[in-house]
């Protein structure tokens, strides 16, 4: 009885049952995630027209990405989607306890995240490597890229003949192409710094929508803990987990496009 | 059934439901929530056409005229910006549809009315932030933000960008409430093909909202971002490429003219199977067409960018599909001719709007094919044959549907009756100052007058001469279709129900709508039933013909 009356308060007037109302709730959130996708559809086609055009760039920067610290976050934000799932499960269960305990430990690994990408960010502040305009590498020796042998299949070609674009006005200290070494190992290549404007647009935005994650999973611990949800009513638990599902998910396809480059 | 019949206003409507301005500021009803849509976007209209006289009075004579050449910049910019993100994006959808929609459905609301309520608020912070930009250094780039021009001038291109954005936000939640709204809130004996074509337009129109508004969205990101922190990503000298952008921009704002062009076209449904008495003909095919028209419109972008560095192939393939956008329409226009065929076509205000539309709309739609065409667009791109061909599909379109909309469910909303002649002369005045106009503008165009000069040849002055005196006589159509509807709101004679004889929904209750919508549940049929209604002189509108009466005619 508790169950029905607690799930018949929140139907608005304007539904026919609490059944419509449920499914029209997660139709709207499955078209909000469409509209996500296409957000970051634009990033990924921006991804994919400078990767095709610009290879070298992708093979010879990506480097300096630290893959142990991007994994250790892929992880973890695979962690937090299954801790998520569970929340949704307790939460259908009418389980308060573990739907409570289950939102934490999704939240915390929300910061967790966001603290070991701060580590991440950090490193590139302090070694210049940032985007566009900004990217002026400091410390030469230390920002070489680890000692990966560089792929066969590249050969390394002149970028004027490459692309129409124009060479970058003021090519960064450094890292310009040497022309003693222009059929060696370690050739820099032009334009470095799209890269990194590419990483840090991809990863800055999925971290703004990790945060906003954030915030909408501990307005929904909040109402857990007034007790509003129960078996009969939980789909403000529900909608939020398929957000936050979401975010994971372009973490999953950012982590190898930009980390695992070969 | 019983019919609610006329003179309703002193009865409980959703207009005097609650009273004070925060039942109106907070309120979650479709209805006002519509309400506020239709002033605030009239608003915009009013601005965007101060700005459009101001333009064409400064071209009245070669060079300067009223203002220099910089303050011409923002003005056109100004003008397209207002027009496009603040009035006809928005107009349709979100002040008829808003208030039609639930109606329509014989729902009590959209899905989710405090999603709808935000979505306004969000129409007004991005208006705000476009006034603001407004002030403090208008944008002169043109409405389409071209990279790299944009990223250096020093107007305050961020604002206006940043306006567009979350304008693009309240355009995403108005598709997703929509969408959600018809399939979820439809009645199980309204089936797909028993809908009326006007919700047919809003979902189409809402499908591209939701798919096409994210990737502007991003867009405009990137460049906010570009000139704020220098990220480089459209810009060449950074390793950047300007092209993308008009990819990525392009890639929204084609499938964006059909945001603004369906759901006109679901009016027109409305407008001509209403005024011709007689059931719409060829249903399925309007209504299947509005959806043909939602997919090809994502596949055409490239035609804005023939001469922009685009592979020929590429262009190739960008105009083949761009021809084949006519087929759909072309299936609409002919289905509302055959509609008109043999029934009684009765010239009230709207359908004049309807007709105006499909004039207009005709010349829009072929004049088209002469810029889809790769080798005429070449010789015309940028040219003010460009610009007359977008206003004759965009206002001569999408402008004029809504305001025959307007004039349509006036009545409806606001439980008044305007003058019918006045109206009349207003869309008559319309129809001809909008010809004078843009006429003009396609010869000058053919002849090679670029568009957003501010100087140009002495040959070129009568052309825009006859386009600013058209400019004026149309301001002066709008002036009285204005007056018009102010007075009926003070001086109307009280609406009946059915004042048309449509069959929809949304006339089977009250003028003004209570707050619940309909007095008593109406039960859905063929949406194009008009024979089921007969002239009642006494409730001065339209009634439904008794069951009895109505087999005993067949």
């Amino acid at each position: 009885m508790h169950a029905a009356h607690s799930s018949e308060a929140h139907l608005a007037h304007h539904f026919p049952g609490v059944k419509a109302q449920f499914e029209a709730g997660k139709l709207g959130m499955w078209i909000f995630l469409a509209t996500e996708i296409l957000l970051f559809g634009g990033l990924f086609c921006a991804y994919a027209v400078y990767r095709a055009n610009h290879p070298e760039i992708f093979i010879y920067a990506h480097r300096y990405l630290d893959n142990l610290l991007g994994g250790i976050n892929t992880a973890v934000l695979i962690f937090s989607s299954f801790t998520m799932a569970l929340a949704v499960r307790a939460a259908q269960l009418g389980r308060q306890k573990a739907l409570q305990r289950l939102l934490s430990a999704t939240i915390a690994c929300g910061f967790v995240f966001l603290g070991i990408k701060y580590v991440e960010y950090e490193h590139k502040w302090k070694e210049g490597l940032l985007w566009g305009k900004r990217f002026k590498p400091v410390h030469e020796e230390k920002a070489a890229p680890r000692e990966v042998p560089p792929p066969k299949a590249l050969t390394w070609v002149n970028p004027e003949e490459r692309s129409t674009l124009a060479p970058p006005a003021d090519p960064p200290a450094g890292l310009a192409v040497r022309p003693a070494e222009a059929h060696g190992e370690h050739i820099v290549p032009q334009n470095v710094q799209l890269f990194f404007s590419v990483y840090f647009v991809m990863t800055g935005l999925h971290g703004i929508h990790v945060v906003a994650g954030m915030i909408v999973l501990s307005w929904i611990l909040l109402r857990a803990r007034l007790g509003e949800f129960s078996a009969a009513y939980f789909t403000p638990v529900d909608l939020a987990g398929l957000y936050w599902h979401l975010v994971d998910l372009i973490w999953i396809y950012l982590f190898p496009l930009l980390y695992l480059i070969h | 059934m019983s019919v609610p019949l006329g003179n309703a206003l002193a009865a409980d409507n959703y207009l005097n439901h609650e009273k004070g301005w925060r039942s109106w500021l907070f309120t979650l009803d479709h209805k006002r929530i519509g309400v506020m849509y239709l002033v605030s976007i009239l608003a915009s209209f009013l601005l965007g056409g101060i700005f459009a006289l101001l333009i064409r009075m400064e071209l009245w004579t070669p060079g300067r005229t009223i203002m220099d050449a910089h303050t011409y910049n923002q003005m056109f910019t100004l003008h397209g910006a207002a027009m496009i993100f603040l009035f006809i994006i928005p107009g349709i959808p979100a002040a008829l549809g808003n208030f039609v929609l639930p109606l329509m459905l014989g729902a009590k609301d959209v899905a989710f009315p405090r999603l709808n309520l935000l979505s306004y608020y969000l129409w007004v912070v991005g208006a705000l932030l476009a006034l603001v930009s407004i002030v403090t250094g208008a944008v002169d780039t043109g409405w389409t933000f071209y990279t790299p021009y944009s990223t250096t001038t020093n107007t305050s291109v961020i604002s206006m960008t940043l306006g567009a954005f979350i304008l693009g936000f309240s355009s995403i939640f108005t598709g997703l409430n929509f969408i959600v709204s018809i399939h979820k809130l439809r009645p199980p004996s309204m089936t797909w093909f028993k809908m009326p074509l006007f919700l047919w337009g809003l979902y189409g129109t809402a499908i591209i909202q939701i798919l096409a508004t994210p990737v502007l969205g991003i867009t405009l990101l990137l460049l906010i971002a570009e000139r704020a922190l220098g990220v480089g990503i459209f810009d060449p000298a950074l390793g950047g490429d300007p092209v993308l952008f008009q990819h990525f921009f392009w890639f929204y704002s084609h499938p964006a003219v059909y945001i603004m062009i369906l759901p006109a076209m679901g009016v027109i449904s409305e407008l001509v199977a209403t005024f011709s008495h007689r059931h719409i003909f060829g249903y399925r095919f309007i209504a299947m067409s509005s959806i043909a028209i939602a997919v090809i419109s994502f596949l055409v972008w490239g035609h804005h960018m023939f001469v922009s560095g685009q592979s020929n192939l590429a262009s190739l393939i960008f105009s083949i599909l761009t021809f084949l956008v006519a087929i759909p329409s072309a299936v609409k226009v002919f289905n509302w001719i055959a509609t008109m065929y043999k029934g009684e076509v009765e010239l009230a205000t709207p359908m004049l709007y309807a007709l105006s539309f499909l004039f207009l709309f005709g010349i829009g739609g072929l004049t088209g094919l002469f810029l889809g065409a790769l080798a005429t667009d070449v010789h015309l791109t940028d040219t003010y044959f460009v610009v007359a061909h977008f206003h004759y599909t965009m206002f001569g379109g999408t402008a004029i549907a809504f305001f025959g909309g307007l004039f349509y469910w006036w009545p409806k909303s606001t439980g008044k009756l305007y003058k019918e002649a006045w109206a009349r002369l207003g869309a008559f005045l319309i129809f001809i100052g909008f010809n004078t106009t843009f006429l003009a503008q396609f010869l000058m165009g053919a002849q090679g007058m670029p568009r957003r000069y501010y100087n140009y040849l002495p040959e070129f002055a009568p052309y825009h001469k006859v386009s600013t005196l058209g400019a004026f006589i149309l301001a002066v159509g709008f002036l009285i279709a204005a007056a018009t509807l102010v007075h009926s709101l003070f001086a109307g004679e009280p609406a009946p129900a059915n004042p048309w004889g449509a069959a929809t929904l949304e006339w089977q209750t009250t003028s003004p709508p209570p707050h619940d919508n309909f007095p008593t549940q109406p039960e859905p049929g063929d949406p194009y039933e008009v024979d089921k209604w007969v002239y009642d002189p006494a409730a001065r509108g339209y009634v439904l013909v008794p069951a009895a009466a109505s087999a005993g005619r067949a």
